[in-house]
């Protein structure tokens, strides 16, 4: 019997994935037909919660309210146009097509479940592949500019894990104008009425009542108030946790506490270690740093990923002779060359680094190397694809990169775990929603690059604004409970005492000094490379630092006005649990897939070694009562349409 | 190659709150590498200050790479600092000097009232844009995304203007705290585009108004296209202003055929 089975005898939770019967190309076709409906003149009578207004949050806010839903919207930022989808720099995958180069729905599916490296559920990334088509057709009718060829049609470029032309890109500031897309149609609903708008309003609980997620309790960011909030339903889309490692490229704010309040009152956190290390960022330059840059991928569509051959090199890059130059992308894998995907091109930076052939004067870099696009392309050509990044790196680095190769590195950048959902996008709390990022159903264990901002409004306008109908039909005319039962009267008290706890603790260091040194062990032990004996040190280092936390911390000013020593205290104090969970979830996978790579679990070339006997499953941890001490529950993966099989990029 | 600078005099706005009364504060930092960036300066600052017993700065700040809109400092009186094309979260102290005296305020307009030290209220700009600043396409009914070609000149033009990152630093630097140089962004933007002209003209008559509401009014002296750290050319008001006129005339037909 394998390990999967034995663990799935043992689950305590129902895990039912709720994945519609029928041909992979027709499930989700099927379960439309076949959903319950809510009448339009009825769907007045609901309120939807939505916590976050990245892409999946304001998508989903806006065609819900669009559909006659009474949402109320929560946001942390001054603004619903701040969210950090806006960062997303490359594009946004869509099968379309439209270069005809042998794109299909079908062949994005496959992509993007080869690139999870067989961890993630087969029929809801078949329904992405589907929705991506939409996705181009919706945004470009919300006045996109996305770029265009001189004849007025879409272009497209490639992508690390794909060998077509799919992406669609607006400079390299798609996340920007994607989200300008929803955030526009998210305010139009503001102003007509059908979304209530909280900003600087941040979640603090989730309030559960008779297994039903009932509501949440928010604080006010401004004047410290806190508030409950009851809904019929609550979709967190508040995004991922890689700030863990507290350098990364995610904004500062971005933070775990809404996934992981759910957490706490019931909801499951699936595979907390598939964390996906960005290849191509500006390497640390000094110990101050408070978050790292990430270069666009699609940099690698005309960039060569080098290092010199002799780890004393000292002469400047473009003096050093071809023949002392390791491409090492492209001679590892030489059909995808340097767009192999994120996880196989990060180990190789950080392999490359290790032997001591970094470069740049702290030597924690490889080069990415424009002179040959320049020469082949010309410079105007190479400035219209990559200007925006090529001046921002230049006002990061103090280096111009037509002059001399970029110097990267690998950073964390994007989650893959999360809340667990169903095939509705429905936690194990019913009622209790979890999209985009802040969701783990879709990129396995490694996400490919141009899939977050396709599934973020995926989620928010083709997945949610059916399935939350469905779940709400049933509920028409019933009551529900309010804002004065003992529940939200309960949540707001344990918030109350949470937050004057962090105020009255008494100690010496800022939560920033925390975060950091939390950051550094989970970056050390749980972050590109994990051992069996790292991971069991991090176990014991970090309860430890969490202790001195919770004694020596030190929160200035008061509870009653904006604080934002305050703000960071609550989740710090959250990104600590976390850590435990994911330093706990990657011991106990032990085999190396996509982000996680183990170690002990390699071939004898250095790739991850997966283990589909004992592994091929989703990991979904139930809070215990304690962070040490959480509760495993798995769902078994069934590939039916993709078969299993050992990546190669070769 | 990276060196230290010395003795930063740092004299920063402090006020609690909208109704309080604020001063200026002074703060030395010793040493600093010129690799920081003038927010992380801020942190180092602000972890002292915690140390210390005090309060932190407030300030609003975000992604650090230049695209959320979020940090908003005047910094010697020019919003987002000397460095052009360049948000405050992107500005580094190798653009200062030893023996800098630097100057922090926040964003100072009328339509942006202060929360507290550094920290302003931009929902004004939110309710521009409720206004009109979209394209009515509600979910699901999109027809095929090549259907209609966009010229690249146009689809490039558009994109221009569409790159605010609505952070306010042009109603800083006006003189008069208008929002022209922002509205007329978001107006250059969708009218340039096929899909923005059914509602051309009703869009920009009410994000006009809307604007007018809140701030002042443009007088010409182009500070909003000098700070804008994403370099939006003032043109989007001449644009703005001509929509806004026709407007006047293409609404009043529509209304007197009913």
């Amino acid at each position: 019997m394998s390990l999967t089975d034995q663990l799935l005898a043992q689950n305590t939770v129902k895990l039912d994935s709720k994945i519609p019967a029928g041909p992979m190309a027709d499930k989700w076709n099927s379960y439309k037909d076949n959903m319950k409906l809510v009448n339009p003149n009825n769907k007045r009578k609901f309120k939807v919660i939505v916590v976050g207004t990245g892409l999946a949050g304001a998508s989903a806010a806006a065609t819900l309210a669009e559909l006659g839903y009474q949402v109320d919207a929560f946001t942390f930022h001054d603004s619903a146009r701040r969210a950090h989808s806006i960062a997303a720099q490359g594009g946004i995958n869509g099968a379309k097509n439209y270069k005809g180069d042998g794109d299909s729905i079908h062949r994005l599916f496959y992509d993007t479940v080869k690139g999870g490296d067989f961890r993630a559920r087969e029929a809801n990334v078949h329904r992405l592949a589907e929705n991506s088509v939409d996705i181009i057709d919706q945004m470009v009718a919300q006045g996109v500019p996305f770029a265009r060829e001189y004849g007025g049609l879409l272009d497209n470029r490639s992508f690390g894990g794909a060998q077509v032309s799919r992406t669609f890109y607006a400079r390299g500031q798609t996340g920007q104008q994607l989200l300008l897309g929803a955030y526009q149609q998210f305010s139009r609903q503001v102003g007509l009425g059908g979304i209530r708008l909280f900003n600087r309003t941040e979640l603090i609980d989730v309030v559960v009542i008779d297994g039903h997620a009932s509501g949440i309790v928010v604080r006010d960011l401004v004047t410290g108030e806190l508030q409950s909030h009851a809904a019929h339903a609550v979709v967190l889309a508040t995004g991922g946790y890689g700030n863990a490692f507290f350098l990364s490229t995610n904004a500062m704010s971005c933070n775990v506490t809404a996934a992981w309040r759910a957490h706490r009152k019931g909801a499951l956190f699936a595979n907390p270690c598939y964390t996906q290390i960005h290849p191509t960022c500006i390497p640390q330059s000094d110990d101050s740093q408070s978050k790292l840059t990430l270069m666009s991928e699609s940099l690698r569509n005309d960039g060569r990923v080098w290092v010199p051959t002799n780890p004393n090199e000292t002469r400047p890059a473009h003096e050093v002779p071809e023949n002392e130059r390791d491409y090492y992308l492209e001679r590892l894998y030489p059909s995808f060359g340097n767009l192999a995907p994120r996880d196989i091109s990060s180990r190789a930076a950080k392999r490359a680094v290790d032997k001591g052939l970094g470069v740049g004067a702290k030597k924690n870099g490889v080069y990415l190397d424009f002179a040959d696009a320049i020469n082949r392309l010309g410079r105007d050509v190479v400035e219209e694809r990559y200007g925006n990044l090529f001046e921002m790196y230049e006002r990061i680095a103090g280096e111009n990169p037509y002059e001399q190769p970029m110097r990267i590195y690998p950073a964390s950048h994007y989650t893959m775990g999360g809340l667990w959902v169903d095939y509705e996008l429905m936690t194990n709390i019913p009622g209790l929603y979890a999209a985009g990022e802040a969701n783990f159903s879709d990129h396995g264990a490694n996400r490919l690059g141009a899939s977050a901002l396709m599934q973020g409004l995926s989620d928010g306008y083709f997945v949610l604004p059916y399935t939350i109908g469905n779940y709400l039909a049933p509920m028409l005319n019933k009551s529900i409970p309010g804002t004065d039962h003992p529940e939200f009267k309960a949540a707001e008290e344990a918030a109350r005492l949470r937050f004057n706890g962090y105020l009255s603790a008494g100690g010496t260091k800022s939560p920033d000094y925390f975060h950091r040194e939390l950051g550094k062990i989970i970056w050390d032990y749980c972050g590109m490379e994990r051992t069996e004996e790292g991971l069991t040190k991090a176990l014991s280092d970090l309860p430890a630092l969490y202790e001195e936390f919770k004694t020596d911390l030190r929160v200035t000013g008061s509870g009653e006005n904006m604080n934002q020593t305050l703000e960071k205290a609550g989740r710090v104090d959250d990104f600590f649990q976390l850590g435990i969970l994911m330093c706990k979830d990657a011991l106990d996978r032990q085999e190396s897939c996509g982000g996680h790579f183990r170690a002990e679990y390699q071939t004898e070339e250095g790739e991850a070694l997966r283990d589909d006997e004992n592994y091929c499953h989703v990991s979904a941890w139930q809070w215990g009562g304690d962070a040490m001490k959480p509760n495993l529950n798995v769902e078994k993966l069934e590939f039916e349409e993709v078969h299993l099989a050992t990546r190669s990029y070769k | 190659m990276s060196h230290n600078l010395k003795n930063i005099t740092l004299k920063i706005w402090r006020q609690d709150g909208p109704q309080a009364k604020g001063n200026f504060e002074t703060h030395i930092v010793d040493e600093i590498t010129d690799e920081a960036s003038f927010l992380e300066m801020l942190d180092i600052l602000n972890d002292k200050l915690i140390h210390d017993g005090k309060e932190a700065v407030v300030f609003d700040h975000d992604c650090r790479e230049g695209i959320c809109g979020t940090c908003s400092l005047m910094i010697d009186g020019q919003a987002h600092g000397p460095q052009r094309g360049t948000a405050t979260c992107q500005l580094h102290m190798r653009q200062f000097q030893d023996n800098a005296v630097i100057t922090i305020e926040p964003w100072r307009a009328a339509a942006f009232p202060l929360i507290k030290d550094l920290m302003v209220d931009r929902s004004a700009f939110d309710r521009v844009i409720e206004s009109g600043g979209y394209i009515t396409a509600d979910t699901g009914g999109a027809p095929d995304a090549n259907l209609i070609p966009i010229p690249k000149p146009i689809a490039d033009a558009a994109m221009d203007s569409a790159e605010c990152i609505g952070c306010g630093a042009c109603v800083a630097a006006c003189p008069n705290g208008a929002a022209n140089l922002f509205t007329g962004a978001k107006i250059a933007h969708l009218s340039r585009l096929p899909q923005g002209q059914a509602e051309r003209f009703s869009r920009v008559e009410s994000m006009v108004e809307t604007m007018d509401d809140h701030f002042g009014s443009c007088t010409n002296h182009g500070e909003c296209e000098a700070a804008c750290p994403k370099e939006i050319s003032i043109d989007v008001i001449a644009l703005m202003h001509k929509d806004y006129r026709k407007a006047k005339f293409v609404n009043r037909k529509d209304l007197a055929r009913k």
